[in-house]
């Protein structure tokens, strides 16, 4: 069958599907299980209403559950286990993690994951702030923003393909059609360099993509933040004979320093899962192996489920003190 | 600040130049991906994009027709040949200098005429015709060389769109992929959309125990990472008889929006207006009635900030489409698969690459400027807490 025509009966029934059960659903528990009339009325309203919620909430429930929740399970069951020939499974409690631990591709995996970890948000979050508080009261300053968000749209490969031809190194003796080894000879440098086989500042050239991608990000959550500080805060300082640098420092950022804290964990939590731009760029080669490419090589390519698992379960591992900060806010938010 | 504080004009100054070197920065990227798409290899591997739009100076090394067959006899052991030194070729552009050896370039203006020794000349024109004059000896064998100092202008063309999109024998082509990649967005981002506003109203308007407990599970679940749910889902999806398919990536995305989708949507639905669902009540309105008639049109902002999301998402998507779509067939490749697979195969023919990675941007790129605005509410309301 034709995918386009296949794609549209399934919006068909996936959407028709899905108006149906609640509609039917609803239907079925006012008019059948629990019908409004009759001597039990009102006690069979307050049934109905009990149940109502959850008939709402199943279908999303459902496909949480199976999509997200059981798969950690799964995940961190498979990676205490070791496939054997003829779908036959083995315990081998951590000898998955021991064997990981020792392989040096897997440090260097997080080795440069913590490099990323540490750079990507920081300079993200940096430039972000920077962008909204200079683009803050310019009359042009709307065009500016939507051109550092742009990226935003854009994919991971989309993105590595732009930065491929920035890093693109040609021969001494012809013309160079990389921007940056164009500037590298300009102002002195003696050859072209390729970029992305130089051993850990590689790591930075990478990096880079997703600062790119990541500081529109920042721009859009800090502006806001920074236009909703009280006026009288900054009015005040200035009274008192505060510099610009001191106004932004001393009062402006102490007063959006839970917004810089989401907005930083937002982009650490970006860049944990960060695979497409390694995968399209260097796939790992001259030491710029991290987590998730490593975890889609062993998954994948080499078919060691275990210990594809068990390098899944270190991301899982970076992302849960956010994970539970995260749930505690949202927790005392409620209350 | 500073407007309050009364500007400096050098101030003014520092601030329009330092947001103006930030917007290049950011902008220049895709730019020079938009202009080499619009440039032959030839073009792309002679000079930088940043050259494109400004006519290029370059040398061309062209002989001129060859003696044995094209030369006309003068008389007195004199002969000459006369022709045009840019026949057959495709070029554009404008005669600056000329010489006759590599190390003397530009030696001649053009109308000059130069002299080979031994009674031996050569005339070019501007116009490139050329009259080649000597003697017997001189005017046989190899054709002599001419070194050309030409600037052509800018010089854009359409052919890597044509090739890329619609030539028939490009096994590599994006027609195929942009299709594919249609058919994968469409469902993912509709359906999550459906089952996630019921949900959300459910969170948001309802009263029920247990409601806090799951609304922070799905604040938990919005940092998951995806890469746990490959290989026990494509397991799953295995044994149940979906395996790699359409269905199984439209499920996945569905699964993995659900979180964000729930938590964007209830957020913005709390903070519609008590009274008007209250009142609806009073008036004996069910549930159903009020999120279909009130509910579902006042969130409007959120839905179509939700879907941006999802849209660019699984437009953009590579591993959910690595790991559970696309099988050894390749049939159902998504263009940023086809992508990869070109800077593997062609990662020096800039052309068909930049233009098959700004056919894939292009979309989102519009959708993201026409729905900025959505996009940028959806991210204030998901983030800031």
């Amino acid at each position: 069958m034709n995918p386009a025509l296949q794609g549209l009966i399934t919006i068909i029934i996936g959407v028709g599907g899905c108006v149906g059960y609640f509609y039917g659903a609803n239907l079925f528990l006012d008019k059948v299980l629990f019908k409004a009339e009759g001597p039990n009325a009102g006690r069979n309203i307050n049934r109905a209403n009990q149940i109502r919620p959850w008939l709402f909430l199943m279908p999303a429930l459902l496909a949480l559950g199976l999509y997200l929740a059981y798969p950690v399970f799964a995940t961190l069951r498979l990676s205490f286990l070791e496939r054997l020939p003829g779908n036959e499974y083995a315990f081998v409690g951590f000898d998955n993690y021991t064997q990981m631990f020792a392989e040096p591709k897997f440090m260097e995996a997080l080795r440069n994951n913590v490099l990323w970890l540490v750079v990507v948000p920081a300079a993200a979050t940096g430039f972000g702030l920077l962008a909204a508080q200079l683009t803050d009261r310019l009359s042009w300053g709307n065009i500016a923003k939507s051109i550092v968000f742009m990226p935003m749209a854009i994919s991971f490969v989309g993105a590595a393909v732009i930065f491929k031809l920035i890093y693109e190194a040609r021969p001494e003796d012809v013309a160079q059609i990389g921007i940056l080894n164009h500037l590298y000879l300009t102002f002195g440098g003696d050859a072209p360099v390729q970029w992305l086989q130089v051993p850990f500042w590689n790591n930075f050239f990478l990096m880079a993509v997703l600062i790119w991608i990541q500081t529109g990000f920042a721009m859009v959550i800090l502006s806001a933040a920074l236009r909703g500080i009280p006026e009288e805060t900054v009015e005040a300082a200035i009274i008192d004979g505060a510099n610009p640098f001191q106004i932004f420092f001393k009062i402006k950022i102490p007063q959006i320093m839970s917004t810089i804290v989401v907005v930083w964990t937002t982009i650490t939590i970006a860049t944990l899962k960060v695979f497409d731009i390694v995968f399209a760029m260097t796939n790992g080669q001259w030491e710029t192996q991290v987590l998730a490419n490593y975890m889609y090589d062993k998954l994948f390519r080499a078919n060691d489920w275990g210990m594809g698992s068990a390098s899944a379960m270190i991301i899982m591992l970076m992302v849960t003190p956010i994970l539970v900060w995260n749930v505690h806010n949202a927790r005392k938010e409620m209350k | 600040m500073d407007a309050m504080a009364g500007r400096k004009p050098a101030v003014v100054w520092a601030l329009n130049i330092s947001v103006v070197a930030l917007v290049a920065l950011w902008l220049f990227p895709t730019l020079g991906l938009f202009i080499s798409s619009f440039r032959t290899g030839d073009q792309i591997t002679a000079s930088g994009w940043w050259s494109a739009m400004f006519p290029a100076e370059q040398t061309l090394q062209i002989r001129a027709a060859d003696p044995d067959d094209n030369r006309v006899d003068l008389g007195n052991g004199r002969f000459m040949v006369e022709g045009n030194i840019f026949d057959g070729e495709a070029f554009e552009g404008e005669l600056n200098a000329w010489g006759t050896s590599s190390r003397r370039l530009g030696e001649f203006e053009p109308g000059a005429t130069a002299d080979l020794g031994d009674g031996e000349t050569l005339t070019l024109q501007v116009d490139g015709s050329y009259v080649w004059e000597g003697d017997d000896d001189q005017i046989s064998g190899r054709a002599q060389r001419v070194f050309l100092d030409v600037v052509s202008p800018p010089d854009f063309t359409l052919q890597n769109y044509n090739f890329v999109l619609f030539d028939e024998a490009n096994s590599q082509g994006m027609a195929k992929a942009f299709f594919n990649t249609l058919t994968v967005v469409i469902p993912a981002t509709i359906i999550p959309i459906l089952i996630a506003a019921f949900a959300a109203y459910a969170l948001a308007w309802m009263d029920f125990p247990g409601r806090a407990i799951l609304i922070a599970i799905i604040v938990g679940l919005l940092v998951v990472p995806l890469q746990l749910a490959l290989i026990p889902l494509l397991s799953l999806h295995n044994a149940i008889g979906i395996g790699k398919g359409y269905l199984g990536v439209w499920l996945a995305h569905t699964g993995f929006g659900l979180p964000l989708a729930i938590y964007l949507l209830r957020n913005y639905m709390v903070g519609l207006p008590r009274d008007i669902i209250e009142n609806a009540k009073v008036d004996g309105a069910t549930d159903f009635q009020i999120f279909t008639k009130i509910i579902l049109p006042l969130s409007f902002p959120a839905l179509a900030s939700f879907a941006i999301f999802q849209f660019l998402w699984t437009w953009n998507d590579l591993l959910v489409a690595l790991v559970f779509l696309i099988d050894a067939s390749g049939e159902t490749t998504v263009m940023t698969k086809q992508i990869v697979e070109l800077l593997g195969t062609r990662g020096g023919d800039w052309e068909i690459l930049a233009t098959s990675a700004f056919v894939s941007i292009a979309v989102p790129l519009a959708v993201f400027f026409a729905m900025q605005k959505y996009l940028v509410r959806g991210l204030l309301a998901g983030s800031v807490k």
